[in-house]
């Protein structure tokens, strides 16, 4: 399948900072697509080269196979939801809408058909009179989805689009963006920070670092298999365990660290230093410690414990002094929880690492 | 209890302020010359009757009000001088700030758009002008203009002109003078409208389809709506009223009403007419204003 935005070797420099440096990415029809990462790792401008604010100093950038460059904002067949929702204070919810129609010299009649429609779709066609001001920050953010969806857009760019809403309705309206694209088979683009938005919305993530790809896949992939130990690090929370491979089997590899042995499902791998990447929620904690030393299991200490209603977040210093995170759902009566200065033991399957080199 | 009381009385102090201000400074000047307006002339010291005189008692009072009279309007409205100078002053102030927005929105623009590390220096240098006095500033303007002055010299060594043109004492003269003199106020509220503007509602308008002089048209203007009427104001009422630079720079043609108000109290020394032609003049202005003021009202209430 022919990809419907390519970004081909893209390098942007800002002054002496590369804000993309040498990327290359395909994005698909129908997709709803995240671009991820901290704060100046250049997903933004990404975004902006896309809409034509901000010209590539090399590479090219393809919509549909059709090279973009040279090619004003005014003339790309993509449209842009602003993270400041960017809403023209003087005219009306409707004007604001009618905007990009008004552009293409569109009949009054049918103008007001298609306002109409856009505004049936985020649920505020009664406030189609009003202006922004007059507009609370969740009816706002409708209205600016709204007016970048109202002509059709073939990609349509997202720019923390949810950054400014309150938790609640942010997540409330996670749901709505995806079920929206799913209604009207748009290919979105978001740019977001946030990860558990671009895993709840994305089909794909593209988690970015420094001007580059770190990983592209699915939000299973990314989570479960993360390419390197910045991402398994960036993307929820994680104990990294630096250690050696000490012997290597057909199907899985030990990997040992002083006092521990860890028997890692994976395909060979060169012995040498390593890192094993273990989610903390794979971690069980039990009370009663087993004498003796096993693979994949270890004896500590809870030092704290972040109790957060549904799961509870541990740390436990294991006896040689390093500190690994587990968290557990609190099924368990509250009486029953495990307390602070428990000895506990920790324990997890062999599936449940993940090698990392990088 | 106390306390309350207290700040209830400051809080009041400090609204007198103001209004104390425009009582003295606005209100009781405008009313004696409201009064005046209504005298008639007399070789007298002041040179108008009657005058107010508390020792006659009731009778005086009686007296002042019989007194009292409108011919001086009567004479205003009539005497085809003062309305062609009414006329003629605004046909000066309309065309002097159509050409000031003209010019200055685009200086202001600019300004805005400059990287914000020079905008101070650049707002300085649009201001700069005020450290020198406003008359030697025109009196400049004169050795300019005149037959032998830098602007012919400069045109004739470029080559295109023969001859020296007569700047001096012809309209253009005044409208030169005065687009030069106002110019920072008609740049300084542009700027104030248009530096506060965001500049991704630019950026919107682009990405909706909207080439940049749709943009500017459809986004910047009607945003940057209040420094236009602000900028407009600051312009047309004081060229209304201008007497200096027509004075200096114009010919006898151009005579602006507020030469025409000097040469009443001055040069006629009849002080109710030239009054009439100020209240006039005020009416003339304040009218507009309180027009706008009304619809931007009316559109805030809509809302």
């Amino acid at each position: 399948m022919a990809a419907l935005v390519r970004f081909d070797r893209i390098t942007k420099r800002f002054g002496d900072f590369t804000a993309v440096d040498g990327l290359t990415l395909d994005i698909f029809d129908h997709e709803f697509f995240a671009l991820l990462g901290p704060s100046g790792c250049g997903k933004t401008t990404l975004l902006r080269l896309l809409a034509g604010f901000e010209t590539p100093d090399d590479g090219h950038v393809l919509l549909a196979g059709q090279d973009l460059a040279g090619i004003p904002p005014y003339r790309r067949p993509v449209n842009m939801m602003f993270q400041s929702y960017a809403l023209f204070p003087h005219m009306t919810v409707f004007g604001n809408v009618a905007f990009g129609l008004r552009q293409d010299k569109l009949p009054k009649d049918e103008i007001a058909a298609r306002v109409d429609e856009m505004l049936a779709l985020v649920q505020l066609r009664s406030l189609a009179a009003r202006r922004p001001d007059q507009l609370s920050g969740g009816q706002r953010q409708r209205v600016a989805l709204a007016r970048s969806l109202a002509k059709r857009p073939k990609v349509l760019l997202l720019d923390e689009p949810l950054a400014a809403l309150d938790r609640k309705l942010r997540e409330e309206t996670r749901f709505e963006l995806k079920e929206l694209q799913r209604r009207l088979g748009t290919t979105f683009v978001i740019v977001t920070h946030d990860q558990d938005e671009a895993m709840t919305v994305a089909d794909r993530i593209a988690v970015m670092s420094n001007g580059k790809l770190a990983q592209v896949g699915a939000p299973v992939d990314v989570y479960e298999r993360p390419a390197s130990r910045w991402v398994a690090g960036f993307v929820g929370d994680v104990n990294l365990i630096e250690g050696r491979v000490t012997a290597v089997y057909p199907s899985f590899v030990m990997v040992e660290r002083e006092g521990l042995r860890l028997r890692v499902a994976h395909a060979p791998v060169a012995p040498g230093p390593i890192a094993v990447a273990l989610r903390p929620e794979k971690i069980r904690l039990l009370h009663a410690v087993p004498d003796g030393s096993f693979e994949n299991g270890a004896a500590g200490t809870v030092t704290d414990i972040g109790y957060l209603g549904t799961v509870s977040h541990y740390k436990v210093r294991l006896d040689d002094g390093l500190v690994l995170k587990a968290a557990a759902m609190n099924e368990q009566p509250p009486a029953r929880t495990i307390r602070v200065n428990d000895r506990v033991w920790l324990s997890w399957t062999p599936e449940a690492g993940v090698l990392l080199t990088e | 209890m106390k306390n309350a009381q207290r700040r209830h009385w400051t809080t009041r102090a400090a609204i007198l302020v103001p209004y104390a201000w425009l009582v003295v400074f606005f209100l009781a000047p405008f009313l004696i010359v409201l009064k005046i307006s209504v005298s008639q002339t007399a070789i007298a010291q002041p040179p108008y009757v009657p005058v107010f005189d508390l020792a006659a008692g009731w009778e005086g009072v009686r007296e002042f009000f019989t007194g009292l009279t409108l011919d001086n309007y009567a004479t205003v409205f009539t005497d085809s001088l003062y309305v062609w100078s009414y006329w003629k002053s605004l046909q000066v102030a309309a065309i002097s700030t159509a050409i000031l927005l003209a010019v200055g929105y685009p200086v202001a623009y600019a300004l805005a758009r400059s990287p914000r590390r020079w905008q101070g220096v650049l707002v300085l240098l649009v201001v700069l002008p005020f450290w020198t006095s406003f008359l030697i500033r025109v009196y400049a303007w004169m050795n300019i203009l005149q037959h032998d002055g830098l602007l012919n010299q400069a045109l004739m060594a470029l080559r295109i002109v023969d001859a020296p043109i007569s700047w001096l004492a012809t309209d253009y003269a005044v409208y030169i003078g005065i687009v030069y003199s106002y110019f920072p106020f008609m740049v300084l509220p542009l700027y104030a409208a248009l530096e506060k503007m965001d500049e991704t509602l630019l950026e919107a308008a682009a990405d909706l389809g909207a080439p940049p002089w749709r943009t500017f048209l459809g986004v910047t203007v009607p945003l940057s709506l209040p420094g236009i009427v602000a900028g407009a104001l600051l312009c047309f009422i004081p060229i209304m009223g201008e007497f200096v630079i027509p004075d200096l720079l114009g010919s006898s043609s151009t005579s602006m009403i507020g030469q025409i108000l000097w040469l009443e109290f001055f040069g006629n020394r009849d002080w109710p007419v030239a009054s009439a032609l100020a209240v006039v003049l005020l009416a003339l202005l304040v009218t507009p204003i309180l027009i706008y003021r009304q619809r931007e009202t009316r559109q805030l209430e809509r809302r």
